[in-house]
């Protein structure tokens, strides 16, 4: 198992343990994490489930792909740091991971 | 008052969902018409993930949306389902004699005896930048389409995304508008590699602006906009305009249902699980727009919905026929209908 912590918009932290290999988007809908929407259900299609990643962690985590870099452009305050987290795959290395729901989902 | 289209069912959504319904009815002999929003067949399957492979249609270990789209409309094309498209649903009544009226956004009536709701999510729409206060200039200076691009002549035009739509637009109203900036968060685009190129060679000769960036702000008097703010990699630039027009892709939203008349539970519209009517009888929802004690938003829970519906649904069309329940398999008629015997 993997720790990841979401901080909510207001500040509630969620500390959750998850599986390798389930998306980050799938553990903050599991754990009711508030803000993250996930309208298309993880297909990479909405925009819904957008998330800070913590500046210690963005190197690890790594750049989106085209087709999220794409998907970001629906989204709410787009920082370099912005991720879908429906395309975050939890492995090893994120153990720790830090990551914040933006105000709103578009 | 435009000509009325007289059907024996209209169903609202041509998602998965609607489309087997015609199936079901049309073994029943019922035609069917369908009213969607998309400019196609296939809902959510066509619009938000057509590439993306479903695993959980019977027989089917794997299928791509769009090709469940396109064996659904393969399957019902011995009905002759007729379709209209983008259009939305704006009304909904019952009539005195019986039966319903159905009225889209651009006053097309039809009336039919069944209505069926099979409206998934609810209808797509464009999304809503979030600029603070743009509701007020919506409809006057800030529009999410173009239906006439003559109300778009002689002025200052922002236009906002990196899509093909936000593209084309960018080259199609170039000519005749007074100013075109053009504002993408990144240098890339999704939209198709010839008209970014086209862009960037109006932008070359100064004859369009390209701006990178959001739009975070806009000001003016009223509906009528006179600038935006756009929050750039250089800080903030502010861009003088008199229309917007921002292509954020698209949105589900409950719209007009709502307005109906109809039972509704959290957006959702309550059914029986016997004939998957609404409140009102007459109007049935299948797929994911209804609910019941242990609803799941699945295809397949849809095509059985769908099946069940159009019992009821022949009830009401042919009220004292007996319906013979037959199987495809065996049934000469069932073929005869289906075209394969």
């Amino acid at each position: 198992m993997t720790k990841l912590t979401f901080i909510a918009f207001d500040g509630t932290r969620f500390d959750v343990e998850a599986e390798n290999g389930s998306t980050v988007m799938e553990n903050a809908i599991r754990n009711s994490v508030p803000g993250i929407e996930a309208e298309c259900g993880g297909a990479c299609a909405c925009a819904t489930c957008h998330v800070y990643v913590d500046e210690a962690w963005t190197e690890v985590v790594g750049e989106p792909e085209a087709m999220e870099e794409d998907m970001l452009d629906f989204a709410y305050d787009v920082r370099p740091n912005s991720r879908l987290s429906c395309q975050i795959k939890v492995r090893s290395e994120l153990d720790g991971l830090v990551v914040s729901v933006p105000e709103r989902q578009g | 008052m435009s000509d009325v289209t007289k059907t024996d069912v209209v169903i609202i959504g041509a998602g998965p969902v609607g489309l087997f319904a015609v199936f079901e009815l049309g073994l029943l002999d019922l035609k069917c018409h369908l009213i969607d929003i998309l400019d196609r067949p296939g809902g959510q399957c066509a619009e938000l993930y057509p590439e993306k492979p479903i695993y959980d249609i019977p027989a089917w270990p794997s299928i791509s949306a769009q090709g469940l789209v396109d064996k659904l409309t393969e399957q019902i094309a011995p009905f002759n389902p007729s379709f209209t498209f983008n259009r939305m649903v704006s009304a909904l009544e019952k009539l005195p004699e019986g039966g319903f009226r159905v009225t889209t956004d651009e006053n097309e009536v039809f009336e039919a005896k069944v209505v069926v709701i099979a409206a998934g999510g609810g209808s797509f729409q464009p999304k809503r930048p979030p600029i603070p206060g743009i509701e007020a200039y919506e409809g006057e200076s800030v529009f999410y389409s173009v239906r006439r691009m003559e109300d778009f002549r002689g002025h200052d035009l922002l236009i906002v995304g990196g899509g093909d739509s936000a593209l084309d637009w960018t080259l199609n109203l170039q000519p005749i508008a007074k100013s075109v900036t053009l504002v993408h968060r990144r240098p890339e685009f999704r939209a198709s590699p010839d008209s970014v190129n086209k862009m960037f060679a109006l932008q070359e000769t100064k004859q369009l602006h390209f701006q990178i960036g959001q739009v975070t702000a806009l000001a003016g008097e009223g509906a009528t906009l006179r600038s935006a703010t756009v929050k750039g990699p250089d800080g903030d630039v502010e861009v003088a305009c008199t229309r917007l027009l921002p292509f954020f892709g698209l949105t589900m939203k409950l719209g007009p249902i709502a307005d109906w008349g109809l039972d509704l539970h959290e957006n959702v519209i309550p059914v029986d699980t016997e004939k998957f009517q609404t409140s009102t009888p007459g109007i049935f929802a299948i797929g994911d727009i209804n609910w019941y004690p242990g609803k799941l938003k699945l295809i397949l829970s849809g095509f059985h919905e769908a099946a069940l519906m159009a019992q009821a649904a022949k009830h009401i069309v042919a009220p004292g026929e007996r319906i013979v329940f037959q199987y495809t398999t065996s049934s000469t008629s069932l073929q005869k209908k289906l075209g394969v015997s």
